[in-house]
């Protein structure tokens, strides 16, 4: 099966890992992430103001690319994993759906690609591995097992909110602790799991996500975890990599490594994790699981 | 002799005949202006005559490159002597090539909407749009080969909505695609060690005493043989 895939910027730069162990653990299950040619940056940030058509080109550019390539492959999905991308891209979706007048000036101004006809299904890689695989084919699928492992599910907010756009519960989301308690791992239970990480205020008030990064992974390691996992090339910024300022500014905090869901199922599969591409390295979590 | 067709033409708001068939800079020369700033090489390779337009009952405003662009009936024009746009100061000794470094001299690359205007602005029909995404990806290759051809008119710059500066940020890219990128050329070292060795002195010092015919002569050979070695 050949589903259209949109990569995104931070999955060809810090989180090349992320984009790798996907395309790998796809394959397992026979599935090819095929990705869209010319595709451009999502746009990152959504813009809710609901006439600034002006920003919400970039997806619906992203929207024709899907479209064309889907009419090759004999589909209307596109495959997301950046959860920021996901929601950018699901939520220009909804609106070029719901106004068609929108839609019309966007493609109107957008005169150098067919039109977009509205009809293109934006899906997370986990929906669609709930939705189009069942988590159960995959458990039969996936020889290895995570040794009972434990993490904490962490999704932040761009999987679950707003409404129109969750993946999955919006206070009690359980598709990762599903999709990896198939394949072996333990996930706690993680009241945290859909606190913002301090998002972009990592650029200008890193004091903020020190604070956030510092709770939520004393909170995940309280209630008994080894690791995190997650979805988001920006959350991973900030729990991995700003565990170094946390460190900084409260001695005794310890580490924790921080996965993307993809590097443990292709872990799960018989496939390597890069340990060189955490900043917490996962080693001694890995070697703890005789993983 | 047919007599040479007239068309008005609007420079600056004033209304001027000249002949039809004229570029836009030689209709501007032809009303009388002198163009000071803006005008350079007259044949569409270096960039200076970048211009803005509009043609008669056409709301939208056009640009160009005015010793390329034929002026027509009813034009309003006039020649921008330069697109303002800030550049990065840094030293290519000390830059690394990583992913994010175009992003860190030309952060505003980071705006980019879309829309495509960019790429519909250039004179030479560069993907423009492409290298500065191939950029905010970090993909300084693709940035550097897709914007091989800017003449750095500034165009694109003048009508980005997102006020980046295109051109500024894909010669940064360029440059380092060309010092730590691009795979060395033996060649080129080999070449450029004879030079300093003096190996072609002589040469240079025969050439530069030669009569202009006999140099004329020895070129049109050269180009000869060229051609046959290519064949």
């Amino acid at each position: 099966m050949k589903i259209p895939y949109f990569p995104g910027c931070s999955l060809k730069s810090d989180a090349a890992h992320f984009e790798q162990s996907a395309i790998e653990f796809s394959k397992t299950l026979g599935v090819e992430l095929v990705e869209l040619p010319n595709w451009n940056c999502c746009g990152t940030v959504h813009s809710l103001t609901t006439d600034d058509i002006m920003h919400h080109l970039a997806c619906v550019r992203n929207m024709v690319h899907a479209q064309e390539l889907g009419k090759q492959l004999g589909t209307n999905k596109l495959i997301t994993l950046c959860a920021m991308c996901y929601n950018t891209l699901a939520q220009v979706n909804e609106l070029a759906k719901k106004k068609p007048d929108d839609l019309k000036t966007a493609n109107e101004f957008i005169d150098d690609l067919p039109d977009y006809e509205g009809k293109v299904e934006v899906l997370h890689l986990l929906t669609f591995l709930n939705n189009y695989v069942s988590f159960e084919k995959i458990a039969k699928v996936v020889k290895g097992r995570l040794n009972g492992l434990k993490l904490a599910p962490y999704y932040g907010c761009l999987l679950v909110r707003p409404e129109h756009v969750k993946v999955d519960d919006r206070e009690r989301p359980v598709l990762l602790s599903k999709l990896l308690g198939m394949v072996g791992a333990k996930c706690v239970e993680f009241p945290y799991a859909v606190e913002c990480c301090g998002s972009y205020h990592t650029v200008n008030l890193k004091e903020a996500v020190i604070e956030k990064t510092y709770t939520i992974v004393n909170n995940a390691r309280e209630n008994g975890a080894d690791a995190i996992v997650l979805s988001c090339p920006l959350c991973e910024f900030n729990l991995d990599k700003r565990q170094k300022d946390v460190k900084a500014v409260y001695p005794t905090f310890e580490p924790m490594p921080v996965f993307y869901f993809t590097e443990l199922l292709a872990l799960a599969s018989g496939k390597k994790v890069n340990v060189n591409a955490h900043y917490v390295s996962p080693e001694n979590v890995l070697r703890k699981y005789g993983l | 002799m047919e007599e040479t067709k007239m068309i008005k033409v609007y420079i600056m708001g004033k209304e001027h005949e000249v002949p039809e068939g004229l570029t836009i800079m030689k209709a501007i020369e032809y009303a009388g202006y002198k163009i000071v700033r803006g005008a350079g090489c007259r044949a569409g390779f270096c960039g200076a005559c970048a211009t803005v337009y509009r043609k008669a009952n056409d709301y939208k405003l056009r640009v160009a490159l005015a010793c390329q662009t034929v002026a027509e009936d009813g034009m309003y024009l006039t020649e921008i002597p330069f697109v303002p746009a800030n550049k990065a100061i840094y030293d290519i000794e000390k830059v690394t090539p990583k992913a994010n470094i175009i992003l860190q001299h030309y952060p505003e690359v980071a705006r980019c909407v879309a829309c495509n205007t960019c790429t519909k602005s250039c004179p030479q029909d560069l993907k423009v749009m492409d290298y500065i995404q191939a950029m905010k990806r970090g993909d300084i290759a693709k940035a550097a080969e897709l914007s091989f051809d800017c003449v750095q008119c500034g165009l694109c710059a003048a009508r980005c909505p997102a006020e980046i500066v295109h051109y500024h940020a894909a010669q940064l890219a360029r440059r380092i695609y060309g010092k730590y990128i691009a795979k060395p050329s033996p060649n080129l070292e080999k070449r450029i060690k004879e030079i300093e060795e003096g190996k072609y002195d002589e040469e240079i010092k025969k050439l530069k005493q030669m009569p202009l015919e006999e140099m004329k002569k020895k070129y049109m050979e050269q180009q000869k043989n060229a051609e046959k070695e290519r064949d």
